[in-house]
């Protein structure tokens, strides 16, 4: 594997730590400018995790290797397939959803825009430099910045209950990061070296028993951020969150985030051979089996919009770590593509639930009877998102569905194909009543969508999750790099 | 350093010409209004230089050894500047010299009075700290030990009201602990008849059997934990250190205890061996268990405090565990990390004081839940303040995360699960207090209409963020630190 | 018996050290916990010096016969008593001050909150 030196990494991590601080020395007073940097920004990163493809396809690993950090690790940025898929889902979704926040935040004429369009330039600097940490110290670091930088913006109301909110979410993922960094000394000791591997480095440094600990340790940490049961409870309650934030962050980038490091964790830190050997894969295989279809349970019930929607996501955050767990070519494959698939199709969802509320302040799935005939194109967006949810062809939903359910047969595990199914029933009976109330029940009134800014935003992403799933290479080459990502992982 | 007839002499300068200060500042601070700060300021400037001069020297050519009046150890007193202090010369000098600019502004407005002597007193603060670390003779260091406290007690006093209490206890408690100290010298000195550091360590080796070596390590190790405030010796600190004005709780939280902490590890490594201190008497061991529960109390303490200060001064209690820990859980990796600590518990703690203070000037808020929506007012303190809270709830890059990860390790490798979960849990603690501070200060606004910037004086605001931007530098740059610093630091305690 | 008789001077010292000792922590009046840390540091000094002593040994002067006392000793004691007064003078004035300002220097008088 040849490895190459750039700056394009540092770069793409640092472009929004600049719009950082140009936001907060704009201020209130010119917010056109505060905006155009958030938007610049957006774009550079873009561009310059774009660029990194051209490199990372043709095989090389694209390094940038800072100063040292800490003793025997140095903060490194390496960008190898997996990183890259997170890095584009992140940074490509961050411009929509920038101009999203733009319309959204003006039409609720909302307070402290600020501090919120800076702390969303800091976050996405941190996803962007957990999708391409080289080892788990720098990993580390990223991640409890990411947590930091979120926390304004979950509190972001500054009412009572947006604060303890914001307690529960920093309580659940600081002692997160807590389990993380315990797992993380344990394996500098063991193993000297905290760099991430393709197919895992842990191999024999312990005993079984030492290991099975720190799979614990390590998948407490990151799981939380993933929210898998029952480490999951703060996400529902961060829902208070801006709508922009909920769609972004805690569908994409921070629970992402929590995914993409235990994915690291298994892939490439244990490695599928040692997690056979140890026998952890049919326990975390029935832990995250047990999230998917409880979740959906959970979602059944939730009559708060938003609340449904963070029910789905723990519910499609364990679809990727099951598939993964699962080891066989399709279901890692399918587990890889779950994430920028489900990141469209949930980023949607709540564009449309957040149009929903700016315009007609409605946040109960029982009051939208008949949301459909006021608002068209947004519902009909909404409609886009939840058949794919539920794996109607040909949005993209059902493409990595089914490569997760071919990947169940390879494993000879029927039975996570018998939970990949039930859960898509539960995900219709949640989801597709809210289309067919919208549209055909219920009063309409005169057509009066959201602003554009944000009605362009969501029909783009709906229109992008319409299109991956039938050209699954379109612009971002998703498939292609999780192939090549599960070619490293199990062939290596 | 190229100057004429001083150089060589950097050593002991360091510590005369801050004393020299002192007196002229008494003599001449009556007739010039203006005389004590800008001496004060000169000297901490030059002991900064002097500080820089010498870590350099150090650094590239190894120990600096200097006679004073010419007469040779074991008869004479050596100033003697190894790896180890030459960093806590940098350190104290440095910090000092933030400190006394941000005193321009602070000092007229909390202290009502004397000016002059307060800085007469200041100054003298600076040269016993200076002089504790910059010496290699054991009373000598007791000399010094007591002209930085007596100057602590009096600078403490100069806040009146609760204050004065506070301070008398000090004195009680510190003046018990530096006779500590000097039981400890004398037995040594009975048992060897010599005073001089270097000479002890090579002396007492072969008296290690000897029982009264034992107990001299024992008054030792009581006299310094009392000065260090180590749990459960540190009933004095608190009420010293929140009552006090803010200047001098900034020079007292960040270096008094840091000095403290210097003497432990030099008396503990330089002189006595490591292994007498692990097999033949636990002091080591108990010294980690100590720090262990220090951490613990001091967290559990600092949450149900509601005044600033006091908050910070019990979270002082928890950090000085956490050097002691590194201590006492002796390998290099743990002793890196309580180094390292030390010179980022420094930063923090002086920095945060710096805020508190600043606070405390600029609106009269003493109290956390008075703290509403505090940005707005004092934007750039603010950051300061959230810059510090970062470093000591351990999130990383700030530095006090780095120190941090070092003693983790060094509890890994010891194979001590219950300290690595004693140093994991007290950071979830110190998020809960700090996390509290944050709340009120940047999310909870007391009621609608727009709060007017008035920052605290620029004078006092720069120090502030100098602290502040030190603690993301030290933590970005904490593996240039120890490899540069703290490697020779290292050498001069490994075991022998 | 010869251990009390033979080390005097280390019985003294532990009984004047105790007896300061309680007077700092038993004493409700503050002056009292003053005069006790004096009679503490006091013991401390009695101490040093008689450890310089020497069976016959004569004044430390250049002249006398060869066995003389220790002067060491008694140089660091000066020392150490000049510490001592300061110490003494800073707590007393501190001491002035806080009767100035509570009227009492009674330690359970005063008004701690």
């Amino acid at each position: 594997m040849e490895v190459i030196s750039s700056w394009r990494p540092l770069g793409a991590v640092l472009v929004s730590i600049g719009a950082f601080f140009l936001i907060l020395a704009t201020g209130e007073k010119r917010p056109n400018l505060r905006e155009a940097w958030s938007v610049g920004a957006a774009i550079v990163k873009f561009l310059l995790v774009f660029s990194l493809r051209y490199p990372v396809l043709e095989g090389k690993i694209v390094e940038c290797r800072l100063f040292p950090i800490a003793p025997g690790a140095d903060l490194l940025l390496r960008v190898d397939s997996f990183g890259l898929l997170f890095g584009l889902v992140a940074s490509f979704l961050w411009i929509f959803t920038t101009f999203y926040s733009i319309g959204y935040m003006r039409g609720l004429a909302a307070a402290n825009q600020t501090r919120y369009f800076a702390c969303f330039a800091l976050a996405l600097s941190a996803t962007i430099g957990v999708a391409f940490s080289g080892n788990l110290i720098t990993f580390y670091i990223f991640y409890e910045i990411l947590t930091i930088s979120t926390y304004p913006l979950v509190i972001h109301k500054e009412t009572e209950e947006a604060l303890r909110a914001g307690r529960k979410y920093l309580t659940y993922t600081l002692t997160a990061g807590v389990f993380l960094l315990f797992s993380i000394a344990l394996t500098q000791y063991l193993a000297g070296t905290t760099g991430f591997k393709a197919g895992g480095f842990l191999d024999g440094v312990a005993s079984p028993k030492v290991l099975t600990l720190l799979f614990v340790t390590f998948m407490i940490g990151c799981g939380t951020k993933a929210a898998i049961m029952p480490l999951h409870s703060w996400l529902p309650t961060a829902m208070i969150a801006p709508t922009p934030v909920s769609a972004l962050l805690h569908a994409v980038a921070v629970v992402k985030a929590g995914v993409f490091g235990c994915v690291r964790i298994l892939g490439y830190v244990f490695g599928p051979e040692l997690l056979r050997q140890l026998g952890l894969i049919v326990p975390l295989g029935l832990v995250t089996s047990a999230t998917i279809i409880v979740a959906s349970v959970f979602a059944l019930s939730a009559d708060n919009l938003k609340r449904r929607l963070a029910f789905s996501t723990i519910s499609q955050l364990s679809y990727i770590i099951l598939g993964v767990a699962l080891f066989t070519p399709d279901s890692f494959k399918g587990g890889l593509l779950h994430i920028p698939f489900h990141a469209f199709m949930k980023i949607t969802l709540f564009f449309c639930a957040g149009a929903i509320y700016v315009t007609t302040h409605k946040e109960n799935v029982s009051e939208l009877d008949g949301i459909g005939k006021a608002m068209p194109l947004t519902l009909g967006a909404f409609a886009i998102g939840a058949f794919g949810m539920v794996g109607v062809p040909p949005i993209c939903g059902y493409l990595s569905k089914w490569y997760l359910c071919v990947g169940t047969v390879e494993a000879h595990k029927p039975l996570f194909l018998g939970v990949y199914l039930s859960s898509a029933l539960l995900n219709a009976a949640y989801f597709l009543p809210i289309v067919y109330n919208g549209f055909f029940k219920g009063e309409g009134g005169p057509v009066k969508e959201a602003s554009p800014f944000m009605v362009i935003s969501l029909l783009i992403t709906a229109a992008g999750a319409f299109v991956l799933g039938i050209f699954p290479d379109f612009l971002l080459k998703v498939s292609r790099i999780a192939s090549y990502a599960m070619t490293e992982v199990l062939g290596g | 350093m190229k100057f004429p007839g001083i150089e060589g002499h950097w050593v002991v300068l360091v510590v005369v010409v801050p004393l020299l200060c002192s007196f002229l500042c008494f003599v001449l601070g009556r007739f010039l209004r203006r005389v004590p700060f800008y001496l004060a300021l000169g000297a901490s400037g030059f002991a900064s230089v002097a500080s820089l001069a010498v870590f350099l020297s150090v650094i590239r050519h190894g120990p600096i050894r200097y006679f004073l009046g010419g007469w040779l150890p074991p008869w004479g007193i050596e100033y003697r500047v190894d790896g180890l202090n030459a960093f806590m010369l940098l350190l104290v000098s440095g910090v000092s010299l933030l400190v006394t600019i941000y005193s321009k502004d602070n000092v007229p407005a909390e202290i009502k009075g004397e000016v002059t002597s307060f800085y007469t007193v200041y100054i003298l603060l600076v040269t016993g700290l200076l002089g504790i670390v910059v010496t290699g003779d054991v009373f000598n260091l007791y000399v010094f030990l007591e002209i930085s406290s007596l100057a602590a007690y009096t600078l403490i006093a100069a806040a009146e009201g609760r204050a004065l209490l506070a301070s008398f206890n000090y004195v009680i408690m510190g003046t018990v602990a530096a006779c500590f100290y000097l039981l400890g010298v004398g037995y040594l000195y009975i048992m060897t008849g010599s005073l001089n550091m270097a000479d002890l360590a090579r002396l007492l080796p072969s008296l290690y059997h000897n029982p009264v070596v034992a107990i001299a390590l024992a008054f030792f190790v009581v006299g310094l934990a009392i000065k260090v405030a180590l749990f459960p010796l540190h009933t004095w600190l608190p009420d010293a250190y929140a009552y006090a004005p803010s200047t001098t709780s900034v020079i007292i939280a960040s270096l008094m205890g840091k000095v403290g902490l210097y003497v432990l590890i030099r008396l503990l490594f330089s002189l006595f061996d490591p292994r007498y201190l692990l097999q033949d008497l636990p002091v080591l061991p108990m010294l980690s268990w100590l720090g262990a529960m220090a951490i613990i109390m001091g967290s559990l303490f600092a949450l149900s405090q509601l005044d600033f200060k006091r908050m910070l001064a019990y979270s002082s209690v928890a950090q000085i565990g956490y050097v002691v820990l590194g201590v006492g859980m002796a390998n290099s990796i743990a002793l890196t990390g309580a180094l390292l600590h030390v010179i980022n518990h420094a930063v923090m703690k002086g920095g945060l004081f710096m805020a508190a203070g600043a606070i405390i000037q600029t609106t009269g808020k003493r109290q956390i839940t008075d703290f509403h929506y505090l940005h707005r007012r004092m934007p750039f303190t603010m950051a300061a303040l959230l810059l510090g809270a970062l470093s000591m709830v351990g999130i990383p890059p700030t530095c006090g995360f780095f120190s941090k990860w070092y003693l983790i390790l060094g509890a890994v490798k010891k194979g001590n699960l219950l300290f690595v979960g004693v140093i994991l849990i007290s950071s979830l603690l110190n998020a809960l207090y700090f996390f509290r501070v944050l709340e009120y200060v940047f999310f909870k606004p007391l009621s609608e209409g727009s709060i007017k910037r008035r920052e605290a004086p620029t004078t006092m605001l720069v120090p502030t963020l100098v602290m502040g931007g030190a603690v993301l530098l030290l933590g970005l740059g904490n593996q240039w630190v120890v490899s540069i610093v703290l490697k020779r630091a290292l050498e001069v305690i490994s075991w022998r | 018996m010869e251990l009390l008789i033979a080390k005097y001077n280390y019985w003294i010292s532990v009984a004047i050290m105790m007896i300061g000792f309680y007077a700092m922590i038993g004493k409700r009046n503050l002056i009292k916990k003053l005069i006790g840390m004096n009679i503490f540091q006091t013991s401390i000094f009695l101490f040093y010096i008689s450890i310089g002593a020497r069976k016959g040994g004569s004044v430390p002067i250049l002249g006398a016969p060869s066995t003389y006392i220790n002067p060491l000793p008694h140089v660091l004691i000066l020392t150490a008593i000049v510490v001592s007064v300061s110490t003494t003078a800073v707590a007393l004035s501190i001491l002035i001050k806080i009767h100035r300002t509570h009227g009492t220097i009674e330690e359970d008088e005063i008004p701690r909150d």
